[in-house]
């Protein structure tokens, strides 16, 4: 498999492959579900969640019609504390700066914690073409690379992967990248992290640059935010010389209390913990401890365009926790490779044909590659409206022309999942299951109370349409 | 540079042509400061629940047990050299005997930390429901690096540390400071889902709480 997206056949068809792959569907259902039922239980813990939510989404919102704002006053925060803040407006001059960047340390190796916008943008691969090599250091993202392989989730990107794949993985690529792999390695996950841990130690020890993403980037105080669990964040963002940090432009909240309300939806919704292992926040540099020269490339690339968007500008407000991926039931079959891009399941498909436009093939099947069932809206933390954007991309492919035919092909797909009412059935039960955590009413104060005490959101039925159906008309009526 | 900065302030402006210039749209923030009583021995208590809910290991005491815990726990682990911040209390080490301390300085290297097999630290703060300790390199924690390199962190949390939320953290904490936030001992579930202690950070976090 190769580590580009370049020539990705359109979703249906990638969809037909990997719904025959039974290794990666047992993966993915196991992964999916465990997810699921741990999240759930993390978000029923917080009794204000609707609440978060919906401050989560407000702040989010606000921030993202005054972005220009917001930027301006990050940009001088991070100068203020001794970073040096970039522009790029897109992919290529993103990778030039960061390169540029690289190659004045004098440096020819980096080292990467996890960040989707560089891959975004291929970095790594702009990176190799000037004779640099970029160390992704994520246990899951370092599998990955090893294989020449590419990402299929946002949380766990080797899902794909069981753990005997792992082991000859390691046995057999670590060696041309650093230190073999020990001779007796088993595929216990405890072995294989210790591999991990030598093989990448000796990296972290030696290297002088760094380069990350953020979680979040605090326009008051110029701070930024980077959430992980295995310390190798912490390695890449306090012992080289150099870091180097490609943040989207939507990554910005306006203060630092801020954080109490996105640091309490991102843990629950992403890995289900009510707080991750690690998180690293710093401000511009700090004499004496980390690095010493702080770079922040801000990176525009199709965000401009997805802000012009009036309903489709929400898709902005999302954090990665992944939990939209976890309940959907095209992706549960699909597998994150098939929606072509860095971003896969139901974000991914109403932000890839966004950031890039709908011109392709596999962009313009990306908006059909959803049932419209809505537990993607249900988990979302930020209460990103995806049936909505779904809907409305679905307008724009078909009155660009291509429409017919992407819609035909995905229709295709569908009928797969349809034709699997297990799967389907399993699916939309999870998001009913889940109905209690949701906000029955926007809690607006004020002037805007009047107009939300009488307007209830839509609510989650109590069954689902099959469940209801076979309670009540169906053959297994009597039996229960 | 510059005029790329001009082009992608441009762009949003133009894309934002909807927004009124003077919208001030409300924030709600309707959500609870926090969700658990704030008494002090509650807020240890789900401390300490939430932290070895991590599988952090948690120890209780008193200031004049720290001593005698210290030593104990560097015994029980085999470790013959400990790291710590300059001004951890002299206090804490009375009763560690055959073991090298190594201080920090700027002269400390992640090279001389990764022969060092224990960290011990105090914090800033600590945050009970979500089981949190917060370092922000102030008094006894010496720099970022310290915590990080060594397999076996120990830190000290006194009782009139620990608040209750993050509402309640984060107007005591100073964003100029690095800070480093701990939840536990560095996990991984990226294979299979299993959670696996420790990749990169320590493998084992021992937290101390002086009542
Ligand atoms: S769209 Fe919502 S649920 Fe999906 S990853 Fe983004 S924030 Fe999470």
């Amino acid at each position: 498999m190769s580590g580009t997206y370049l020539g990705m056949p359109a979703f249906p068809e990638a969809a037909a492959v990997s719904t025959q792959n039974a290794q990666l569907r047992a993966n993915l259902s196991h992964a999916t579900r465990t997810i699921r039922d741990k999240r759930a239980a993390a978000v029923a813990e917080l009794t204000d969640w609707p609440e978060l939510r919906q401050s989560g989404r407000e702040i989010k919102d606000h921030t993202l019609r005054h972005l220009d704002r917001y930027l301006l006053q990050l940009e001088e925060a991070v100068t203020a504390a001794g970073g040096t803040v970039h522009w790029a407006a897109d992919a290529e001059e993103a990778n030039r700066i960061v390169a540029d960047l690289v190659k004045a340390t004098g440096e020819r190796e980096v080292v990467k914690v996890k960040s989707m916008a560089t891959q975004e943008i291929g970095l790594n691969e702009a990176l190799a073409a000037e004779g640099i090599t970029a160390y992704e250091t994520d246990l899951a993202e370092l599998i990955v690379q090893l294989a020449d392989d590419r990402p299929s989730h946002i949380l766990v990107p080797a899902i794909h992967r069981n753990r005997t794949e792992i082991r000859d993985i390691f046995a057999d690529r670590m060696a041309t990248w650093g230190r073999p792999a020990p001779e007796d390695l088993t595929d216990s996950p405890a072995h294989l992290a210790e591999a991990a841990r030598l093989h990448l130690r000796e990296k972290f020890l030696r290297a002088k640059v760094a380069v990350s993403g953020a979680n979040f980037m605090i326009a008051d105080t110029g701070t930024l935010v980077v959430v992980e669990s295995e310390g190798n964040g912490r390695m890449c963002l306090t012992l080289p010389e150099t870091l180097i940090s490609v943040v989207g432009i939507e990554k910005v909240l306006p203060t630092w209390n801020d954080l109490e309300v996105f640091l309490q939806l991102l843990p629950r919704s992403s890995t289900a913990e009510r707080m991750n292992p690690y998180t690293s926040l710093w401000t511009g540099t700090t004499a004496g401890d980390g690095p010493r020269h702080f770079h922040l490339v801000l990176l525009d690339n199709g965000r401009t365009d997805t802000l012009a968007d009036e309903v489709g500008r929400q898709a902005l407000r999302c954090i990665r926790c992944s939990a939209c991926l976890n309940v959907c039931p095209v992706y549960e079959r699909a597998g994150g490779h098939a929606y072509g891009s860095v971003y896969p399941g139901p974000i991914g498909a109403i932000l890839t044909p966004q950031l890039r436009g709908t011109a392709s093939e596999v962009d313009a099947s990306l908006p059909y590659a959803s049932t419209l069932c809505g537990a993607c809206y249900d988990a979302c933390p930020v209460a990103i409206d995806i049936p909505e954007v779904l809907v409305h991309l679905r307008e724009r492919v078909a009155e660009q022309g291509t429409g017919h035919r992407a819609e035909r092909a995905a229709l295709r797909a569908a009928t797969w999942l349809l034709d699997h009412p297990a799967a389907y059935t399993a699916a939309t039960r999870a998001a009913v299951g889940t109905r209690r955590l949701h906000p029955r009413r926007l809690p607006l104060p004020g002037p805007a109370k009047a107009w939300s005490d009488t307007r209830d959101l839509p609510a989650m039925p109590e069954q689902t349409f099959r469940d209801w159906w076979k309670k009540n008309r169906g053959e297994g009526k009597t039996a229960r | 540079m510059s005029s790329s900065r001009e082009r992608v302030l441009a762009r949003i402006r133009a894309a934002l042509a909807d927004v009124p210039a003077t919208e001030d749209r409300p924030v709600h923030r309707d959500y609870l400061p926090t969700h658990i009583p704030e008494d002090r021995p509650g807020l240890l208590a789900v401390l300490a629940e939430n932290l070895a809910d991590y599988r952090a290991v948690v120890h209780r005491g008193t200031e004049a047990d720290l001593p005698e815990l210290i030593a104990r726990l560097l015994g029980e682990r085999g470790s013959t050299s400990v790291a710590v911040p300059a001004d951890l209390p002299a206090a804490w080490l009375g009763a560690v005997t055959g073991v090298r301390v190594v201080t920090d300085s700027p002269a400390v290297t992640p090279g001389d930390l990764d022969a060092v097999g224990t960290v011990i630290t105090g914090c800033a703060l600590a945050v009970a429901e979500t089981g949190t300790i917060v370092l922000d390199a102030g008094p006894a924690q010496g720099r970022r690096l310290l915590t990080l390199v060594p397999d076996h962190h120990v830190c000290v949390v006194r009782g009139d540390q620990v608040v209750a939320s993050l509402p309640r953290a984060l107007p005591l904490l100073d964003p100029t400071r690095p800070q480093t936030w701990i939840s536990g001992p560095s996990a991984t579930s990226d294979i299979e889902l299993d959670r696996v202690e420790g990749v990169h950070g320590p493998r084992c976090l021992e937290v101390v709480l002086i009542e």
